[in-house]
């Protein structure tokens, strides 16, 4: 379901229109305030909501799955580098989670394909894509898997 | 020519009475649309609404105590240094307008009542014309490099919408009173630039119910509203865990930050909306 804006958050900065990737969120004419011009096109990407410095703007979940009473809610500290979340359940339970912000800055670590030499005919005709030894770290050793980065796997659900 | 009451030259041709029943007509206008406008957009039933929505999930009770150290921390920050604002220039056009405004105001108001025949009325003339100008500054900025429909809108500085009735009238009225003072006594243009500065002023006063002019007084409840929220752990529904508390430090989540300074610096900061 797609995004909305509280009103008396809004400040008109313009972050929300900036960053939707379906070009939906706009300054609206009469109150300069941020506003979803077309909601059938949301996808719920929660890049706006993640990127509103006012935690102005919010997501209705579909109602059969996230019937009314429910809340979604997200905190990007760019202070701190964290990325916060607390999901609401309607029955009053309730789940936080905190991890840092990965999002690289605008504009940089774009692959400079016009200086990576041309591929030769092995490369080519090899099932592997662009960088993949390299990007999947199997050039580094074997796969790495939770026992050789000496982590464990525990029973439940746990962050 | 900034130490002169522009008012009092007018005097001459304006009795101080009409003059004062304009600022009380003005002052009366205002009062009637904001609360045409709170009645038509019901902005209090929704604040007291979500007010009681914010006790209900309260996780601790805020003592009378907090509620007013709360409030005067919203004026010493929302308020007084428009402190809501997450953008610095934003913030700093907003200062300059806001506090021009305040003191164009009432300079305005104190020359016409106490001084209204007076061309020399100490610091007044000063304070009206200073206050003008900083109004003038922080609307042009505003309205020629912050207004996000110029950048992320791509609308061109002179397309209007009704979304500018309150910062055009607002820079209107800063423009024509500087004007109409520079120009006062040179005749036609005089009163050309006096007509143009009335005509601002009422189109200001009088478009109160149409126009943003009334969150001067609703935005200071909202961000009282929201501190309180904080206060008292409901928070509207956000997180509230942050790295700053060692426990969270611990988590799974958050072994990539361990080490990491406090603040992130520049380098994480979101850009300003300029890839429209």
């Amino acid at each position: 379901m797609p995004t909305f804006v509280y009103m008396t958050r809004c400040d008109g900065c313009g972050y929300c229109v900036d960053i939707c990737p379906s070009d939906i969120m706009h300054i609206d004419e009469t109150t300069r305030r941020a506003y979803n011009i077309e909601p059938n096109m949301c996808w719920e990407c929660y890049s706006c909501v993640k990127a509103c410095p006012h935690h102005a703007i919010d997501v209705r979940g579909y109602a059969d799955f996230a019937p009314l009473g429910h809340s979604v809610r997200v905190d990007r500290d760019e202070d701190r580098g964290t990325i916060a979340w607390k999901i609401k359940f309607r029955d009053g339970r309730e789940k936080n989670f905190l991890s840092p912000i990965t999002t690289k800055p605008w504009g940089k670590h774009i692959p400079q394909l016009a200086d990576v030499p041309a591929p030769d005919k092995s490369m080519r005709d090899s099932q592997l894509l662009f960088n993949e030894p390299k990007y999947i770290r199997m050039d580094e050793g074997d796969l790495h898997t939770l026992e050789a980065a000496g982590l464990k796997l525990k029973e439940g659900v746990y962050y | 020519m900034i130490t002169s009451n522009p008012f009092a030259e007018l005097a001459a041709f304006i009795p101080p009475a009409a003059m004062q029943a304009y600022v009380v007509l003005m002052v009366i206008l205002v009062a009637v649309g904001t609360i045409l406008d709170m009645m038509h957009k019901r902005s209090a039933q929704y604040f007291f609404e979500n007010a009681k929505k914010a006790e209900k999930n309260a996780t601790r009770s805020v003592s009378g105590g907090e509620k007013f150290s709360q409030a005067m921390q919203t004026l010493g920050k929302e308020v007084i240094t428009s402190g809501e604002f997450k953008n610095p220039k934003r913030r700093a056009s907003h200062l300059f307008t806001m506090w021009g405004f305040i003191v164009f105001v009432v300079s305005s108001a104190v020359l016409i009542f106490g001084y209204a025949t007076e061309p020399a009325a100490g610091v007044w003339p000063i304070l009206w014309h200073l206050g003008a100008l900083s109004l003038a500054f922080g609307g042009y900025w505003f309205w020629f490099f912050i207004r996000v429909d110029v950048y992320s809108e791509g609308r061109r500085w002179y397309q209007l919408v009704r979304a500018d009735m309150f910062i055009g009238s607002l820079l209107a009225t800063s423009t024509f009173a500087i004007l109409w003072s520079l120009t006062q006594g040179t005749g036609a243009l005089g009163w050309l630039f006096f007509a143009l500065f009335l005509a601002a002023t009422t189109t200001l006063f009088a478009t109160v119910y149409w126009s943003k002019f009334a969150h001067m007084f609703f935005k200071p409840a909202a961000a009282y509203q929201k501190r309180i929220t904080r206060a008292d752990g409901s928070a509207e529904n956000l997180p509230t865990l942050t790295r700053d508390d060692p426990e969270q430090q611990q988590r799974h989540s958050m072994e990539l930050l361990r080490d990491a300074p406090m603040e992130m610096g520049k380098g994480i900061q979101r850009e300003a909306p300029h890839h429209y």
